[in-house]
C-alpha cells in the first residue's frame, strides 16, 4: 500500500470508531465528541485522497476546510442544546436550580 | 429570469437576517416574502416547462471554478410545493405566539426555507452538502423553539443529521477523487466510460444512500424523527414533516437519476425499495398505536418516506446502458408519480400537523383520549384532519391519487409487481389510523373539558391546505409532465 492508501484506511477506521461510539453511547457530551471524531475520520480520508497527486489537490482541501467550519458550528449548537436539556432536567428535580 | 434563481436562496436569507434583528416585523416580512416566493416559484415552473432547465453561473464564473445553479423540472416542483407550504405555515403561525415558540421562529423558518431552496437549485455536490447542513442547523433550531423539553430531541436530531452528512461527504469526496469534478453532469461523462467497472458508483451510492436515509428517517434509521417532529412547536412540526424531510429525499433522487447504473446498483435499488416497503407497513402500524395525536402524524411521515424510496428500483433500469425506450417511459412515469406523492404529502402532512396544532391550542394537550368531542368544538380542524387523511391515503381527486396511479402504472409496466403490496397496503393503513383518530373526535365530549377558542386564521390556513391536498389531483397530469424536464 502507498502512503495515501494507508491514510485512507486509517481515516475510514477513525470514521467507523466515531460512528459506532455515536450509536451506542447515551451520554450526550460523549456522543458529540464521537461525532467530531467521525468527522475527523472523513476529513482524513479526503486529505489522503488529495495527497495522491503532486502538488496535492486544492479542491479537496477546500472541502475539508468548509467541512471543519461546519463541524465547529454544529458542535457549538450541540453544546448549547446539551446545556439546555441538562438545565431542564435539573429544574424538574428541584425547583430552585439555575 | 436567470437572475431570479439566486433570489430563491438570497432573499429568504436576507429577510431572515432582518427579522432576527427586528423580530417585531416578523409576521409581515415573512408573509410578504412567502407570497413573493410562491409567485416566483410558479414563474420558475412555467419557465422550466416552456424552455427547459434554467442554468446560472454565479458572478459569471463557469463550472468547475464558479458556483453554478441549475433548476430542472424536479427542482421546480420541489421549490414550488416548499413555497406553498411555507406560505400556509406562515399564515398559521401568525395566529398564535404559542404555536411559534419564540419570536425567533420567523428568522429560523426563513433561514430554513433559504437552505431548502439552496438544496433544490445546487448544481454541484459540494454546494448540496453545504445547503443540507444549512437546512439541518436551521431545522434543529426550529425544533429547539419548543422549549427545554425539546432540547433533547433537537440534540438527537442534530447528531443523527450531521452523522448522515458525514456519510454523504465521504461519498462526494470519493466521487470527486475518481472523476475530478463536483458537478454531477460532468462526472457522468467520465463515468460513462465503458471500461469502468462500476465499483465506485456502487460505493458512492451506498454511502450517500445510508447518509440520506439517516437524514430522512428511513426505517430502521427513523427513531429520532417522532420525538423531534412531535416535540416541536405547533407551527414548526408542519415545516419539519412536510418540507425538511424532502431535502434529503431530493438529493437521493438527484444522485440516483444522475449516475449510471449496472447490475450491482440495480440490486442495491431493489434492496432500498424493500426497506421502503417495510417502512410503509412498520410506520403505519406504529401510527395506529400512538396515544398522542402529533405522534400519530409523525409516524405517518415515517411510513410515507418508505413510499418515496420506491422510486429507486423503478428508475434504475432506465439508467443502464442497455436500457430501451420502454424502461425510460416507466422511469418517467415513476418520477412523475413519486413527485406527485411527495408534493401531496407536503400539503396533506402540513394540514394534519396544523390541525393537530389547532386542537393542541384548543385543549392544551394532544392526548387523543382528551380530544373527544372535538368535532363539535373545533369542526374546522377536525374536517381538515379528515380531508388531509383521506388525501394522504390517495382517494380521488387527491394529488396522492394521481401520484399513486402513475406509480401503479409504472410498477405494472416494469413487471415488478411486488411493490404493489406496500403501495396499496399503505393506503389502507393510512385510512385506518385517520379513522381511528376521527372516531375519537366524533365521540361525545366529556363534561368539564376546557376549550380555548382557536384563532380563525389558524383553522382557515389548515382547512385551505387540506382541501388543496384533496383536490389538487384534478388536471394534474399536465404539470406533472413538467417534473421530468431535464432530469434524465
Amino acid at each position: 500500500m502507498t502512503r495515501p492508501e494507508w491514510f485512507v484506511a486509517l481515516g475510514l477506521l477513525v470514521f467507523a470508531l466515531g460512528s459506532v461510539r455515536l450509536l451506542f453511547v447515551r451520554d450526550t457530551v460523549t456522543r458529540l465528541v464521537a461525532l467530531n471524531i467521525a468527522g475527523a475520520g472523513v476529513f482524513l480520508v479526503l486529505i489522503a485522497l488529495a495527497a495522491r497527486t503532486d502538488p496535492p489537490d486544492p479542491v479537496l482541501h477546500a472541502l475539508v476546510l468548509t467541512g471543519i467550519v461546519i463541524a465547529v458550528s454544529v458542535t457549538g449548537l450541540g453544546l448549547v442544546l446539551i446545556r439546555r436539556s441538562d438545565d431542564g432536567a435539573d429544574e424538574s428535580r428541584d425547583g430552585d436550580a439555575p | 429570469m436567470t437572475s431570479l434563481l439566486p433570489a430563491f436562496v438570497v432573499v429568504p436569507a436576507l429577510v431572515a437576517t432582518l427579522v432576527a434583528m427586528i423580530p417585531r416585523i416578523g409576521a409581515v416580512a415573512a408573509g410578504a416574502t412567502a407570497l413573493a416566493g410562491v409567485v416566483a416559484a410558479v414563474a420558475l415552473t412555467l419557465r422550466v416547462s416552456a424552455d427547459g432547465p434554467v442554468d446560472v453561473a454565479l458572478g459569471g464564473w463557469a463550472e468547475p471554478v464558479g458556483i453554478a445553479l441549475r433548476a430542472d423540472g424536479l427542482s421546480a416542483a420541489f421549490v414550488l410545493f416548499t413555497a406553498v407550504v411555507v406560505l400556509v405555515v406562515t399564515v398559521f403561525a401568525s395566529g398564535s405566539s404559542a404555536a411559534r415558540g419564540t419570536p425567533f421562529f420567523w428568522a429560523l423558518s426563513l433561514a430554513l426555507w433559504s437552505g431548502l431552496n439552496a438544496v433544490y437549485v445546487a448544481a454541484d455536490l459540494f454546494n448540496t452538502y453545504v445547503a443540507l447542513e444549512l437546512v439541518t442547523v436551521a431545522a434543529v433550531g426550529c425544533v429547539a423553539l419548543g422549549g427545554r423539553s425539546a432540547a433533547a430531541p433537537a440534540l438527537r436530531y442534530l447528531l443523527v443529521a450531521v452523522a448522515g452528512s458525514l456519510w454523504f461527504l465521504l461519498a462526494v469526496g470519493l466521487l470527486y477523487a475518481r472523476t475530478g469534478t463536483l458537478s454531477l453532469r460532468l462526472a457522468l461523462d467520465v463515468l460513462r466510460d465503458p471500461t469502468d467497472d462500476g465499483a465506485l458508483v456502487a460505493t458512492v451510492l451506498i454511502l450517500a444512500t445510508v447518509g440520506l436515509a439517516l437524514k430522512s428517517a428511513l426505517v430502521p434509521l427513523h427513531a429520532w424523527l417522532p420525538p423531534a417532529h412531535a416535540g416541536a412547536p405547533a407551527a414548526v412540526s408542519p415545516l419539519m414533516s412536510a418540507v425538511v424531510i424532502k431535502a434529503s429525499i431530493f438529493v437521493l433522487y438527484r444522485l440516483w437519476t444522475s449516475l449510471p447504473a449496472d447490475a450491482a446498483t440495480t440490486s442495491l435499488a431493489v434492496l432500498v425499495g424493500a426497506v421502503g416497503s417495510v417502512a410503509v407497513l412498520w410506520g403505519s402500524l406504529a401510527a395506529l398505536r400512538q396515544a398522542r395525536l402529533k405522534r400519530v402524524v409523525a409516524y405517518s411521515t415515517v411510513a410515507q418516506v418508505g413510499y418515496f424510496v420506491l422510486l429507486l428500483p423503478l428508475v434504475v433500469p432506465a439508467l443502464r446502458p442497455e436500457a430501451d425506450d420502454a424502461a425510460r417511459a416507466v422511469a418517467e412515469l415513476a418520477v412523475q408519480g413519486t413527485v406527485a406523492m411527495v408534493a401531496a404529502h407536503a400539503l396533506a402532512k402540513s394540514a394534519m400537523f396544523m390541525a393537530a396544532g389547532c386542537l393542541l391550542h384548543a385543549r392544551g394537550t394532544d392526548e387523543i383520549a382528551a380530544l373527544r368531542g372535538a368535532v363539535v368544538t373545533n369542526p374546522g380542524a377536525v374536517l381538515a384532519f379528515g380531508v388531509a387523511g383521506v388525501a394522504l391515503a390517495g382517494l380521488p381527486p387527491a394529488l396522492a391519487f394521481s401520484g399513486k396511479w402513475q406509480l401503479l402504472t409504472a410498477v405494472l409496466e416494469s413487471g415488478q409487481w411486488w411493490w404493489l403490496i406496500a403501495l396499496l397496503g399503505g393506503g389502507l393503513l393510512t385510512a385506518a389510523y385517520t379513522v381511528r383518530v376521527l372516531a375519537v373526535f366524533v365521540a361525545e365530549r366529556e363534561t368539564g373539558t376546557e376549550n380555548t377558542p382557536v384563532p380563525v386564521r389558524m383553522t382557515a390556513a389548515t382547512l385551505v391546505t387540506a382541501v388543496a391536498a384533496g383536490i389538487a389531483g384534478v388536471a394534474s397530469a399536465g404539470w406533472l409532465a413538467t417534473t421530468t424536464v431535464g432530469v434524465f
